[in-house]
């Protein structure tokens, strides 16, 4: 594997990592932090920080070893993460994730708030390590580059070392050793910078000279040394060899404690070590594997949980999982690979189709074998299509956790009290549009923070809570997923909206407009509310950049808001950009079809319920109302042939904004899944058109998008209304 | 003319030849993915007139251009003996309805005439050269400056 590939593996690792530290972090500051949760939290940051030397990170390693240090503090009681420093370990979560960004864009840069950071991680732990050990490792920072293995001060949960202590290492490294590369005289270099080392050799498996394989290792090795440092420590020097080593600690050098509490538990009691392991209960040496009974004596401190997850660690020489508690393996796949299978699949679902179209032609008796035999076949196509889908969707937590990060930026810069509360983090939605969504997600996140919680004491005045609450809540919907924004402040300031699109020449001054449509008015391009300008939103580019963006995706965007209670941004997204269910339409002889998500109904009215109105404009009379209706021949510039040939049937459809529409077609002739084929790539946008599909006979048929048809109506009533009024004005100037 | 930088003085180039609007054309050979039978297109909305549709290529939307329309030499009725170059163009992949296709020519890049500065009505950014087959002339296409026009207007 070369070294690009290591890299790559190890950006992904940071990723999660970073994933199960904003987890951790996040179940603190909700205060459910248990000592499992704080040694997740510590584990994330200690396994980049190793990773990260290995690869010479410097600054990444500089970093993560004092926020170790001070999570480390915290973990061992020493330190009590109050509301500063929980401040302090987010904010030094985001600088983390920020260095991971820039080590892979391979840019020496550092995040502009990391000094500062950096300096209250250093000042808190001065204050409170009073190991001295500590300012040392700390001091040899300074000058190694790039071996993490010194940096390790407070790995143990065992308080500071209580003077030198003498350790024997048992290090069996196996055959492969020296062709892995690994080298003993360095580790034995590592080792000497702790304290005085002796090695012996140990040849009793050296084989015969017939069976010796020069390429093989077949010695072991015991190391004997004193020093100060922690067992961790010493492990550190054997990076990614740790498995192969035991280490038993022989007891002080001079006069330290007899007595070393929470023993560890996989310590190898060798005869000479019993002074050290044994307490008086057990005068007797210790089984090798009792390490519990010492530690019951000490049921007070968090010592027991730790040490039960070092061996893992170290189970573990590479850090990868980052998390103790038992997690499901997990596949890791290029998404090269998926995507192509589900390009696959979808060619299967279309091929499918034709064989269909192909059998019921060939006039087969609907009860006939063949006929089972190709539902059966169906059933199948569509479930390995759901399967596959299902790879590639993930949960929109990480989506989630990056908005929290949005929310404390921005409340910091603003000077705001806001929480966001986040719900159905497990909702599962494609890979892509996970992605895809972090834009406008961000971007409407600021907007709630900047525009839509109100200050500080404004909220006191209105009798709410001083601080302003942000809820973003992802759920699956009929086949959609539903993500919601609400804030508890102001809601849109309506008049000012008014105001504001009248000043730009968006709506004419005397316009009429629902509360609903005001709303919809932040939407247009080029509006921006924020009476001033902010460094953070407000640039101009607004909220028709994220209508825009979710449009892209195939979603819509709504608004709804109360004055004075808040404002609701709902998103609606497929669960894929795949596939759809639609329906399949003629219109002059071109085969089309309409998204079965936004149909209400099909109908064949009578001719009365047609009622003309305007030059050319049509309602149909459905129960009561009146519905425009759109020709989508004429539209669409179908009409080749001239007249009007729609009138036959109409599909009514509901915008997001809840506006319906007929759109008249001749006939209908299917329901089915289409496979979504973007027309972008080797052509373009077409207005009124939002993909294309390929059909059972092979032929493509172009994907309605209702929504722009819709605007495109709106549109048109609203030229109707503006020509009727130049037409009012000629006439009153010409009378 | 401007010459693509691929083409050694000193080397030979291949294309191939074909017939649209009556006309002698010829494309490199490299920009060709398949050469395949007209089938019935898919009408695009709002299209560009030369832009007679959309067909399916195993499972990819491709757009198809009657080229002698958008070279202006008349729109061709298309029938099954036409036939559909599917040309590389960037990230795009586009057909070109054309009457017939003819041969490969192996030509020799010295003896490639450049186009003379032609009268009006001739599209001269079109066509980057000039190839002498027997007693016939074959244009040489700039497929990127004959496409794009037809295809941005939409977008």
């Amino acid at each position: 594997m070369s070294a690009d590939n290591l890299k790559a593996m190890f950006f992904v690792e940071c990723e999660e990592l970073l994933e199960s530290l904003g987890e951790g972090l996040q179940t603190m500051e909700d205060g459910e932090a248990d000592s499992e949760t704080l040694h997740a939290i510590f584990r994330a940051v200690h396994s980049i920080k190793g990773t990260a030397g290995a690869f010479g990170f410097d600054t990444l390693v500089t970093f993560t070893h004092h926020y170790e240090t001070v999570l480390d503090l915290i973990r061992s009681d020493q330190l009590e993460a109050d509301g500063d420093i929980l401040r302090l370990l987010l904010r030094s979560s985001d600088i983390l994730a920020d260095l991971v960004e820039l080590a892979r864009s391979e840019d020496s840069g550092r995040p502009e708030a990391m000094d500062s950071v950096l300096e209250s991680l250093i000042e808190i732990s001065k204050h409170h390590g009073d190991d001295p050990g500590e300012d040392e490792a700390q001091s040899a920072d300074v000058d190694l580059t790039f071996e993490p293995v010194a940096f390790s001060p407070l790995s143990l949960d065992d308080g500071p070392p209580a003077g030198a202590l003498r350790y024997r290492i048992r290090f069996e490294p196996g055959t492969s050793f020296f062709r892995n590369g690994h080298d003993l005289g360095q580790i034995l270099a590592e080792l000497e910078k702790a304290g005085p080392v002796t090695v012996t050799a140990d040849s009793a498996t050296l084989p015969l000279l017939s069976d010796f394989d020069p390429g093989e290792c077949h010695l072991a090795w015991d190391i004997e040394i004193e020093t100060e440092a922690t067992e961790a420590e010493l492990l550190d020097a054997f990076m990614f060899l740790e498995e192969f080593c035991k280490v038993s600690e022989l007891g002080p050098v001079a006069g330290g404690l007899p007595d070393l509490g929470g023993g560890l538990p996989d310590l190898d009691p060798l005869p000479e070590a019993a002074p050290a392991a044994e307490l008086p209960a057990e005068p007797a040496a210790p089984e090798p594997e009792a390490p519990s009974p010492p530690r019951k004596t000490d049921p007070g401190r968090a010592a027991p949980e730790p040490a039960a997850a070092e061996p893992q660690k170290r189970a573990d020489p590479a850090g990868a999982t980052g998390g103790a508690t038992p997690k499901q393996p997990m596949l890791r796949v290029d998404p090269e690979r998926v995507d192509r299978l589900i390009n696959t699949v979808g060619e299967l679902i279309i091929n499918q189709a034709v064989i269909s179209q192909r059998i019921v032609e060939a006039g087969f008796d609907s009860n006939s074998d063949l006929m089972g035999d190709l539902d059966d076949f169906q059933h199948l196509a569509r479930e390995i299509q759901e399967g596959v889908m299902a790879i590639r969707a993930q949960p929109v937590k990480p989506l989630f956790q990056r908005m929290q990060r949005i929310v404390r930026e921005t409340v910091d810069a603003l000077g705001k009290d806001v929480t966001l509360v986040t719900e159905g983090e497990n909702t599962e939605v494609d890979k892509t549009l996970v992605e895809r969504l972090a834009d406008p997600l961000t971007h409407m996140i600021r907007n709630a923070v900047d525009h839509g919680i109100e200050r500080r004491e404004i909220r006191a005045q209105a009798g709410k809570p001083e601080k302003g609450t942000i809820r973003l809540a992802a759920a699956h919907r009929s086949g959609h997923v539903q993500i919601e924004i609400s804030d508890d402040g102001a809601g849109v300031n309506r008049p000012r909206v008014f105001e504001k699109a009248v000043e730009k020449g968006l709506i004419p001054a005397d316009a009429k407009l629902s509360d609903g449509e005001i709303d919809n008015l932040l939407f247009m391009p080029g509006f921006s509310t924020a009476a001033e300008v902010t460094n953070l939103s407000g640039r101009g580019v607004g909220m028709d950049v994220v209508k825009t963006a979710i449009s892209a995706l195939g979603g819509r965007v709504a608004i709804s808001s109360m004055p004075g209670k808040g404002t609701t941004f709902t998103i609606s997204m497929p669960l894929t950009l795949a596939v759809m269910d639609g329906m399949v339409v003629h219109i002059c002889g071109e085969t089309m079809v309409v998204p079965l998500a936004s149909i209400v109904e099909t109908i064949r009215p009578r001719p009365d319920d047609i009622k003309p109105i305007g030059r050319d404009g049509r309602l149909l009379f459905i129960r009561g109302t009146y519905v425009p209706i759109a020709s989508l021949s004429r539209m669409l510039g179908l009409l080749r042939q001239g007249g009007d040939s729609d009138g036959g049937v109409f599909v009514l459809v509901r915008s997001e904004s809840d506006d319906l529409v007929a759109l008249a077609v001749d006939d209908i002739s299917d329901q089915r899944q289409v496979v979504i084929k973007s027309l972008e790539g080797n052509y373009g946008a077409i207005p009124g058109i939002s993909a294309a599909t390929i059909l059972g006979d092979g032929r493509v048929a172009l994907i309605i998008d209702t929504e722009a048809i819709l605007s495109q109506v709106r549109r048109a009533g609203a030229e109707a209304a503006q020509h009727k009024e130049m037409f009012h004005e000629q006439a009153s100037a010409l009378g | 003319m401007n010459r693509p930088a691929h083409w050694d003085e000193s080397g030979s180039v291949e294309f191939v030849s074909f017939v649209a609007g009556g006309q002698s054309f010829c494309i490199e050979i490299t920009q060709i993915r398949e050469i395949r039978r007209w089938t019935p297109v898919t009408a695009l909305p709002h299209a560009d007139s030369a832009v007679l549709g959309v067909i399916n290529l195993r499972g990819a939307v491709i757009p198809i251009v009657d080229l002698a329309q958008q070279l202006g030499l008349g729109t061709s009725e298309a029938t099954v003996r036409h036939v559909v170059i599917v040309v590389a163009i960037g990230t795009q992949t586009v057909g070109l309805l054309v009457d017939s296709v003819s041969e490969i020519l192996a030509v020799a890049v010295d003896t490639i005439c450049d186009a003379p500065p032609m009268s009006k009505g001739v599209d001269s950014d079109c066509i980057i050269g000039l190839v002498s087959v027997e007693d016939e002339m074959s244009r040489v296409l700039a497929l990127d400056a004959v496409l794009p026009r037809a295809l941005e207007d939409v977008a």
